[in-house]
C-alpha cells in the first residue's frame, strides 16, 4: 500500500510542475496511460487474494479519479496562461492617436443665434424671416420713423440709387409678420443687418433675433418677465436684468436692457445688450392690427453681442476675418 | 451733453450724491454716459498778484517775480509770456501738489531761487491746453484758495440724449426731471428784464412763416468792447464744453446751455435796411463764421437783410454780420425755427452747432421772450449798453399747438400689466408740469411747451411708469398659448444643414455680403450686381451675385496664416437685379489641401472632385440625385458637373477654374459645390416597403474600356441590358478603377459588384447567370467593353 501512496504523491508532484498541456500529456500516459504505472496496478489486482481485491481496487480507482481531476485542474490554468501570453504579445501602443475624423463647425454667430432661437422656440415662438434689401416703408416708416426724423439718422443706413436699403434692423420682419399673421402673434426674427459703420466696436454688417408679440395681456411687465427669464437662461445664470427708458420710435414705453455682469474682479457692472417696448399704436395700424383690441411687446437683440458675453471674445471684428485659429474654438 | 453738477443744483438742490445723481438720471432716460472732475485734484493754490516782474539776469525766455500770495511776498521766476505787473494768477506754494501727484518745491532756475510756481489752466487741470498762466479776474481776493475761488469740486456729468428729449437739452430741462423725481421745488435764477432806454428796431419781414413762425431781435447799443467775460461764466461754459470768444458770443451760448435756446447776436452795422426771414435763393452762398463756404439752396431758410445773406437760419451766422472786438451795437436774435426746416443741414454744410443740434430736435416754443430777457440781462451786466424794446414778430397759428391727452386707468393697467394707484399717476404728471385733471379713471393731460414728443396716451404711459421707475415693475409671466406647432418634416432647416456640414468636417465661415466690384469682375459674375449709393469704402461697394468670392479670399487669408488644409461652408444671400431685386440663400462649400491632416494610421491625399461629390451626395441624400457634365465658366472645363434634385437644376460642384486661382494668387486647386440653399430644402418623408427574406446573389465583373467611357454610360448600359430584370439589380457598386500595368494606354479597368435579390423567393443561379451575360454582352458590343479573367 506504501506503494500506491507513493505513487499518488509522485503523480501529483508531476503534474503541478508540468508547464505545458504536451507535458501535462506525457504525465497521463505515464500514470494513466494503458501502460501507465495506474492502470499497470489494476492489472495486477487479479494477482490479490479475493478478499483484498475489493478494496485494493477502490483505492486504485480512487487514486487514478485524483490524478485525473488534478490533469484536469493543471490543464486548464495552463490553458489560461498560454491565452494570456498569446494575448500579450499581441499588445497595441494605446497611446498613439486615434484615426482622425475631419472636424468642421459652425459659425460661433450661428451658434449663438440657433442657442436664442432655440429657448425663444420652447415657449412658442415662430421662427420667421425677411429680406436684406429693403424698402424704406417696412423699415422706416411703418416702423414710425417719419421722413427727416433724427432717429433715421441715427440709423447710418446704407442706400441703393434706385431708394432701396439694406435693412438697419430686423423689425421689418415685425411689419411683413403682422400683415401675413393675425393675433395671436409669437415670433423672433433672426438675421443679418447693416450700418454704415464701422471702428472697434462696430462692424457694418451685424445679426439681430428680432422679437414680437401680440396678443390680449401681453404687458411691459410681462416683456421684462420674459426678457429675464431669456437672459437667466442664456447665460445659465440668474443674473439681475434691468430696464431703463429709452426712445425707438417703434415702440412706446421703450427700454433698453442692461445686465448685470460680474467683471473679473468681483466689481458689478450694468452691460447694456438689447431695446424693446410696448409695440407703438401707429405701427399695429401699419401691420393691420387693431390696437384698441391687442397690444404687443417686441425687442432686438445684437447677437454679436450675446456671444462676445458668452464666450468671451474681446474684438467684435474677430466674428468676420473668418481666421480659422479663431473659428476652430467655437468647434465642440 | 455735458451738465455740471454745481450748476445744476444752482436751479435743483438735492441731497443726492453724484452716483445717485447719475443713476437717477439713466433710469429717468436721460443715460449718462461718463463723469469727470472739473479740474484737476491740487492743494495750496492761492490767488496771488504779481507785484514786481523783472527780466531774469541769465535767461531771456523767464521773469523774476515778486508775488503776493496774501500772508506773504515770495519770489517766483516763471516763463510765461503774459506774467506782468497788477496780474492776478493762481500760485502753487511751497508744498503745494498738483494734479498728477507733483509737488512744489523750491528751487532754483539759473540761479535764481523760486518759492513755488505760477499755474497755467493746464497745469490745473481745468483745460487740455492754455498759452499762459491764469488771468483771474482784478477782483479776486488775494490768498484765496483757487480751488474755492473756481469752486472746482464740481463733476461734469456727460449725458447722451435720446432724440424725443430735446426738452433736456439744458440746465433747466435736467433741472425740471430731478426736481419732479425727487418732490423738490426748482430754484432759477431770477430774470429781471432790463427797461429799455432807446427806441430803435430794426423791422423784420416774416417772408417764410411756416418755417420760422417766432422771431424776436433786440437793439442794444454802446456796448464796452474792451469788456471781457467773468470768470463764473467762462468757467461755466467750460464745463458745458462751449469754448469763451466773446462777451456777447458767449451770453447767447451761457442762454443756450441754461435755457435751451439757441441765440444769435449780429452787428448791427452790418445789417442795410429790415432783416427778411427768408428761403434761400438757388445758388446763393454765404461765408460762415467758421470761414467756410456755404453752398445754399432753396430748401435752407436764411436770416437776410435787404440785401444780403447774413445767417443760415439756425446753423450758423455769416462772418461778415457776426459780432468783433470793434462792434459797439449788436441785434439779438431768439426765434423759433421749424425742425424738420432745419433737420440735415448742418450735416449739408459739414458744419456741426449745438444751435442746429438743439433746432433740429426741436425748442420751446414758450421760450424765445425770456431767453431775450435773460440774455440781455446778461450783456448789460458785463458789457453794458443802452437796450431797446424786444421787437416780436409771432404768428401763434403756425406754432405747434399744445396738446390734450386722454389716458383712461384701464389703458394703463392694459399696457402696463401692473397697477398704478390714481392719485400716484396724477402726482407724476403735476410734478413733470402737466396740466392734469382727473375724472373717473380719466386723466385729461395738456402737454407743457416744452413737451412736444408727447402725442398719444401711450407716451403718458411711458411718462408714469419711467417716473414709478422701470426697476420698480413686476417681471410676469407671459401667458403662453399651449398649441403644439406644426414642424414640416420634409423641410430641411438650415440648422440641419448647417450640422450636417460640420460633421462632415465643414467650417462656416460669414462673410460680408458686400463686396470690391473688381472681385465680381475677376469672378466674371458681375451681371445684375447692384451698387450701394454710399458704401463705406470701394472694398464693400457692391452686393455679393455669389459666395464664392468671399469664401475663395477667406481660403487665402488663412494659407497666409499657415493653414493649408480647409474646408469651408456658407450659407447666406447673394442679391441679383433682374426685373427686380432678387435676394436667394446659396451655399457654397469649398475644399482645399489635404483631404485630412497628415496621420500616422490613415495615408493622406490632395482632396479632389470626388470629395465634394461626396459630401453633397452625403448632404442631399443620394436619392434622385444625379450629375450632368456642365460648362460653367467658373468651373475647371474638365472637372465640372450641374447638381439635379428630382430632375431640378440645384447647381454645380468642380473645381474652381486654374487661371481664376491664379488671378487670385491661390495656389492650390480648389473644389467647391455651389447650391441653391432654398432648392436643396425639401427632403422626401420616408416610405416603408417589405424587407426581402430571402438571400442576396453578389456577382462581380471586371471589364476594360475606352477612357471616354463614363462609369454613368456602363451604369445605364448594365440596367439596359437587364430590360424589365433590372428590377432585380438591388445594388450596382463600382469598387475599382485601374490604370497601368496590363492596361492598355488610354483604357481603363473598371471592377463593379451586381447584387441581384427577388423579394418573394431565393433566385437561382442559373437565372443571375444569365442577367450576368446579359449585361457582358450589352457592354461589349455597345462600349466595346472586354472582359478581364
Amino acid at each position: 500500500m506504501n506503494n500506491l501512496k507513493e505513487l499518488l504523491a509522485d503523480g501529483l508532484a508531476q503534474i503541478n510542475a508540468a508547464d505545458s498541456t504536451q507535458s501535462l500529456d506525457d504525465i497521463r500516459v505515464q500514470f494513466l496511460g494503458k501502460k501507465g504505472s495506474v492502470t499497470t496496478q489494476l492489472k495486477e489486482l487479479g494477482q490479490l487474494p479475493a478478499e483484498e481485491r475489493k478494496a485494493a481496487g477502490a483505492e486504485i480507482n480512487q487514486i487514478k479519479q485524483q490524478l485525473f481531476t488534478a490533469i484536469q485542474a493543471q490543464k486548464t490554468d495552463i490553458q489560461a496562461k498560454e491565452l494570456n501570453q498569446k494575448l500579450m504579445s499581441e499588445a497595441i501602443d494605446v497611446s498613439l492617436p486615434g484615426r482622425a475624423v475631419t472636424k468642421g463647425g459652425v459659425h460661433p454667430v450661428t451658434r449663438t443665434m440657433e442657442r436664442i432661437i432655440e429657448l425663444f422656440s420652447q415657449v412658442g415662438f415662430d421662427v420667421v424671416t425677411g429680406p436684406e434689401i429693403e424698402d424704406d416703408f417696412h423699415n422706416f416708416e411703418a416702423l414710425n420713423f417719419p421722413a427727416h426724423h433724427p432717429a433715421r439718422a441715427m440709423h447710418d443706413t446704407f442706400y441703393f440709387p434706385d431708394g432701396h436699403l439694406l435693412r438697419t434692423h430686423t423689425s421689418p420682419v415685425q411689419i411683413r409678420a403682422m400683415k401675413t399673421m393675425k393675433p395671436p402673434i409669437k415670433i423672433i426674427a433672426p438675421g443679418k443687418v447693416y450700418r454704415s459703420d464701422s471702428d472697434q466696436t462696430h462692424t457694418p454688417m451685424f445679426h439681430q433675433v428680432e422679437g414680437l408679440v401680440i396678443g390680449e395681456n401681453v404687458t411691459f411687465a410681462s416683456l421684462k418677465g420674459v426678457l429675464s427669464q431669456f437672459v437667466n437662461a442664456f447665460f445659465e445664470d440668474d443674473l439681475q436684468i434691468r430696464l431703463r427708458p429709452s426712445y425707438f420710435p417703434f415702440t412706446e414705453p421703450s427700454a433698453e436692457v442692461d445686465v448685470e455682469w460680474k467683471k473679473g474682479d468681483g466689481s458689478i457692472d450694468w452691460l447694456e445688450v438689447l431695446g424693446c417696448g410696448m409695440v407703438h399704436p401707429n405701427v399695429l395700424r401699419s401691420g393691420g392690427i387693431d390696437p384698441e383690441k391687442y397690444t404687443g411687446f417686441a425687442f432686438g437683440l445684437g447677437v454679436e453681442r450675446f456671444a462676445m458675453l458668452r464666450y468671451g471674445v474681446q474684438d467684435l471684428r474677430n466674428f468676420f476675418e473668418n481666421d480659422m485659429g479663431f473659428l476652430s474654438q467655437f468647434q465642440s | 451733453m455735458k451738465i455740471s453738477e454745481n450748476w445744476l443744483s444752482e436751479w435743483v438742490k438735492s441731497d443726492l450724491t453724484t452716483d445717485e445723481l447719475m443713476a437717477q438720471l439713466t433710469m429717468l432716460g436721460l443715460e449718462v454716459d461718463g463723469v469727470e472732475p472739473a479740474a484737476g485734484t491740487f492743494s495750496n493754490v492761492v490767488v496771488a498778484e504779481i507785484v514786481a516782474c523783472e527780466k531774469h539776469p541769465d535767461a531771456d525766455k523767464l521773469k523774476v517775480c515778486q508775488v503776493n500770495a496774501g500772508s506773504e511776498t515770495v519770489q517766483i521766476v516763471c516763463g510765461a509770456p503774459n506774467a506782468r505787473i497788477g496780474l492776478k494768477t493762481a500760485l502753487s506754494q511751497i508744498g503745494a501738489v498738483l494734479p498728477g501727484n507733483f509737488k512744489i518745491k523750491k528751487s532754483k532756475l539759473r540761479g535764481v531761487e523760486s518759492h513755488g510756481m505760477l499755474c497755467s489752466e493746464v497745469e490745473l487741470g481745468l483745460s487740455q491746453e492754455s498759452d499762459g498762466i491764469i488771468e483771474l479776474p482784478a477782483d479776486a481776493p488775494v490768498g484765496t484758495d483757487v480751488a474755492e475761488y473756481l469752486n472746482t469740486d464740481d463733476q461734469i456729468i456727460d449725458i447722451d440724449l435720446t432724440p424725443n428729449r430735446a426738452d433736456c437739452f439744458c440746465i433747466k430741462g435736467v433741472a425740471r426731471e430731478v426736481a419732479a423725481m425727487n418732490g423738490l421745488a426748482q430754484t432759477p435764477p431770477s430774470i429781471t428784464p432790463v427797461a429799455s432806454s432807446i427806441n430803435e428796431q430794426v423791422s423784420v419781414q416774416m417772408q417764410a412763416v411756416e418755417k420760422c413762425p417766432i422771431y424776436i431781435s433786440r437793439v442794444i447799443k454802446g456796448i464796452n468792447n474792451h469788456a471781457t467775460t467773468p470768470l463764473w461764466m467762462k468757467e461755466k461754459l467750460r464745463r458745458a464744453g462751449v469754448k469763451s470768444i466773446h462777451p456777447v458770443v458767449d451770453v447767447t451760448n451761457y442762454v443756450m446751455m441754461e435755457l435751451g435756446q439757441p441765440m444769435h447776436a449780429f452787428d448791427k452795422q452790418s445789417i442795410q435796411g429790415d432783416l427778411v426771414v427768408r428761403m434761400a435763393n438757388e445758388g446763393e452762398t454765404l461765408i460762415l463764421l467758421d470761414e467756410s463756404e456755404a453752398k445754399l439752396n432753396d430748401s435752407f431758410l436764411m436770416i437776410a437783410d435787404e440785401h444780403k445773406a447774413l445767417a443760415v437760419a439756425g446753423v450758423m451766422g455769416g462772418l461778415d454780420s457776426g459780432v468783433t472786438a470793434e462792434t459797439q451795437d449788436i441785434v439779438l436774435e431768439s426765434a423759433y425755427f421749424d425742425p424738420a426746416t432745419i433737420m440735415g443741414k448742418s450735416r449739408k454744410l459739414g458744419v456741426h452747432t449745438e444751435s442746429a443740434l438743439r433746432f433740429e430736435r426741436g425748442v420751446d416754443v414758450a421760450l424765445q421772450a425770456e431767453a431775450m430777457e435773460r440774455a440781455t440781462q446778461l450783456i448789460v451786466e458785463i458789457c453794458g449798453g443802452q437796450v431797446a424794446p424786444m421787437n416780436q414778430n409771432a404768428d401763434a397759428s403756425q406754432v405747434p399747438a399744445s396738446q390734450t391727452i386722454q389716458l383712461t386707468a384701464d389703458k394703463l393697467k392694459r399696457v402696463l400689466g401692473f397697477d398704478v394707484a390714481n392719485s400716484q399717476v396724477t402726482q407724476i404728471f403735476e410734478g413733470l408740469g402737466f396740466e392734469t385733471q382727473l375724472d373717473e379713471d380719466t386723466w385729461t393731460v395738456k402737454t407743457p411747451s416744452w413737451r412736444f414728443d408727447l402725442a398719444i396716451s401711450e407716451d403718458l404711459i411711458e411718462e408714469v411708469v419711467r417716473v414709478v421707475g422701470y426697476d420698480q415693475m413686476p417681471a410676469l409671466r407671459l401667458h403662453s398659448t399651449d398649441a403644439i406647432r406644426v414642424i414640416p418634416e420634409e423641410l430641411r432647416q438650415d440648422s440641419q444643414i448647417k450640422a450636417h456640414l460640420a460633421d462632415l468636417g465643414y467650417q462656416e465661415v460669414i462673410n460680408y455680403a458686400f463686396v470690391p466690384a473688381k472681385q465680381l469682375q475677376d469672378l466674371g459674375v458681375e451681371a445684375g450686381s447692384i451698387t450701394l449709393a454710399n458704401p463705406l469704402n470701394k472694398d464693400m461697394a457692391v452686393m455679393r451675385t455669389q459666395l464664392l468670392g468671399g469664401v475663395l479670399q477667406n481660403i487665402k487669408a488663412n494659407m497666409a496664416r499657415q493653414h493649408a488644409d480647409l474646408s469651408f461652408f456658407e450659407l447666406g444671400k447673394v442679391f441679383i437685379e433682374d426685373q427686380g431685386i432678387h435676394q436667394q440663400d446659396y451655399l457654397l462649400m469649398a475644399r482645399c489641401g489635404l483631404n485630412q491632416a497628415e496621420q500616422w494610421g490613415l495615408g493622406s491625399r490632395k482632396v479632389d472632385f470626388y470629395d465634394i461629390k461626396g459630401a453633397v451626395a452625403s448632404l442631399l441624400g443620394e436619392v434622385a440625385l444625379s450629375f450632368e457634365v456642365s460648362d460653367a465658366a467658373f468651373l475647371h472645363p474638365g472637372r465640372q458637373a450641374a447638381v439635379y434634385m428630382h430632375g431640378e437644376a440645384v447647381g454645380h460642384i468642380g473645381q474652381v477654374h486654374p487661371s481664376l486661382c491664379q488671378k487670385l494668387k491661390i495656389k492650390q486647386e480648389v473644389f467647391v459645390a455651389v447650391l441653391d440653399a432654398q432648392a436643396i430644402k425639401s427632403v422626401h418623408l420616408p416610405l416603408w416597403e417589405p424587407v426581402s427574406k430571402f438571400p442576396s446573389v453578389r456577382r462581380d465583373l471586371s471589364i476594360i474600356v475606352k477612357n471616354e467611357v463614363t462609369w454613368k454610360m456602363v451604369q445605364d448600359g448594365v440596367k439596359k441590358a437587364l430590360g424589365e430584370d433590372q428590377a432585380l439589380l438591388k445594388t450596382l457598386s463600382l469598387f475599382d478603377v485601374y490604370q497601368g500595368e496590363h492596361v492598355e494606354k488610354g483604357c481603363k479597368s473598371l471592377a463593379m459588384a451586381l447584387i441581384f435579390q427577388e423579394k418573394n423567393r431565393t433566385l437561382e443561379d442559373k437565372e443571375v447567370d444569365n442577367m450576368v451575360s446579359k449585361a457582358v454582352s450589352y457592354l461589349t458590343e455597345h462600349l466595346k467593353a472586354e472582359m478581364r479573367s
